[in-house]
C-alpha cells in the first residue's frame, strides 16, 4: 500500500498537487464554508454529517471519493433543515443536465437553456 | 484526429456530481443563503492563498524566537492568530513539539478534521481510510511508509483531531540550520513535517 505522495516538497512549492480535482468539488467545499459562516450549522454538526456519510460509503466499500461524501453530507443537512426536499434537488439536477446538453459548445451553461424548463 | 459531431455535443455534458452541485447552488442562491460571488472568493482563497506555507511561517518563527515558541506551546490559537492565520470554523489549535524523545503524528480517525488555516486543505492520503485507521493502530508502520524511521527509543504520540481541536506539529529544527534566518528556515518546513509524516528538510550546503 502506498499511502503518500511521491515527494514531500517544501511547503507551498509548485510541485504540490492541486487541492481540488474537479471544479464541482471546490464549489461543494465553498458552499459548506459559506453556510457555516451564516451559522446554519456548527462545525461539529458538519463534522458529524460528513463522518456519517464517510462511514456509509466505507460500509458500501466505496471509500475513495471524499468529495462525494462531502456533497452527500451537505445534501443531508439541506434536506434535514427543510431548506429543500430531495425531490426538488433531483428535479433541478436533471434540469441542469438538460440545460448543459442544450448549450452550444463554448458558451456558459445556464439553467434557462433547459428546453423543458417550466 | 477526426472530431465527430457526437463528441462535440458531449463537450457540455455535466456529470451527475457537477449537476447536483449546481442544483444545490441554485436552491441556496434562490433562498438567499449563499452569494455566488462569495462562493468564488472562498474557492480562490483555498486554492491560492491558504496553504502549508502559513504553517511553515509559524514553525520557522517558533524555531527562531523562544518567546513565540513558549506562547505557541501555551496558547497556539492566539500565537498563530497573531501572524494573521485564524480558523474560519472557530476551531482551537494546539501545537505539539517533536523532540528526540517524542514524535507527534496527527490524524482524524472520524473524517478529515485538519488545521486549514495553517496547512490549507488536507492531502488525499490524510483522508484515506488506510491512513485514518492505521495511524492509531500501527503508527510506526505508517511512518515507515513515509520513510520516517525513528529510533526504537523515540515514543510516538498520535493526536486525533476533532472539529473543535486541531493540531500542528512543530518538527525538530534540522541540524546545521543555526545560521539561517526565519525566511530561510521557512523553506525547510514541509507540509508532511507539520502533520508528523515527515521531517524538516536539511539545509542546502552552500
Amino acid at each position: 500500500m502506498n499511502l503518500h505522495d511521491p515527494v514531500d516538497a517544501p511547503a507551498g512549492s509548485a510541485t504540490e498537487t492541486p487541492v481540488f480535482a474537479e471544479p464541482w468539488q471546490a464549489e461543494a467545499f465553498a458552499m459548506v464554508v459559506a453556510l457555516h459562516e451564516r451559522k446554519l450549522f456548527t462545525w461539529s454538526e458538519w463534522a458529524q454529517a460528513l463522518s456519517s456519510e464517510i462511514k456509509k460509503a466505507e460500509t458500501r466499500g466505496e471509500a475513495s471519493n471524499y468529495y462525494q461524501c462531502w456533497l452527500a453530507a451537505l445534501e443531508s443537512l439541506i434536506t434535514g433543515m427543510n431548506i429543500a426536499p430531495k425531490s426538488d434537488i433531483d428535479l433541478l439536477t436533471r434540469a441542469w443536465q438538460r440545460a448543459a446538453l442544450a448549450t452550444p459548445h463554448g458558451q456558459p451553461i445556464r439553467l434557462e437553456n433547459d428546453p423543458d424548463r417550466l | 484526429m477526426p472530431h465527430d459531431h457526437d463528441d462535440h455535443q458531449h463537450d457540455n455534458e455535466l456529470d451527475p456530481m457537477a449537476a447536483r452541485v449546481r442544483a444545490l447552488e441554485t436552491i441556496l442562491t434562490e433562498k438567499g443563503l449563499i452569494d455566488p460571488l462569495a462562493i468564488d472568493a472562498i474557492v480562490e482563497t483555498y486554492e491560492t492563498k491558504v496553504g502549508p506555507r502559513n504553517g511553515a511561517k509559524v514553525v520557522a518563527k517558533a524555531w527562531s524566537d523562544a518567546g513565540f515558541s513558549e506562547w505557541l506551546k501555551r496558547d497556539a490559537t492566539a500565537a498563530i492568530a497573531s501572524l494573521g492565520f485564524s480558523g474560519r470554523q472557530g476551531e482551537h489549535m494546539q501545537a505539539v513539539f517533536n523532540t528526540e524523545e517524542t514524535h507527534n503524528l496527527v490524524v482524524c480517525t472520524l473524517c478529515s478534521c485538519y488545521p486549514w488555516s495553517v496547512l490549507g486543505l488536507p492531502p488525499v492520503w490524510y483522508k484515506s481510510p488506510p491512513y485514518r485507521s492505521r495511524a492509531v493502530i500501527d503508527p510506526r508502520g505508517v511512518l515507515a511508509e513515509f520513510d520516517v524511521i525513528l529510533p526504537e527509543t523515540t515514543h510516538i504520540r498520535v493526536w486525533d483531531s476533532t472539529a473543535e481541536l486541531r493540531y500542528l506539529v512543530v518538527p525538530v529544527r534540522p541540524e546545521g540550520s543555526d545560521d539561517l534566518n526565519e525566511e530561510q528556515l521557512t523553506d525547510l518546513v514541509t507540509r508532511n513535517s507539520m502533520i508528523g509524516t515527515g521531517f524538516a528538510l536539511p539545509p542546502v550546503k552552500p
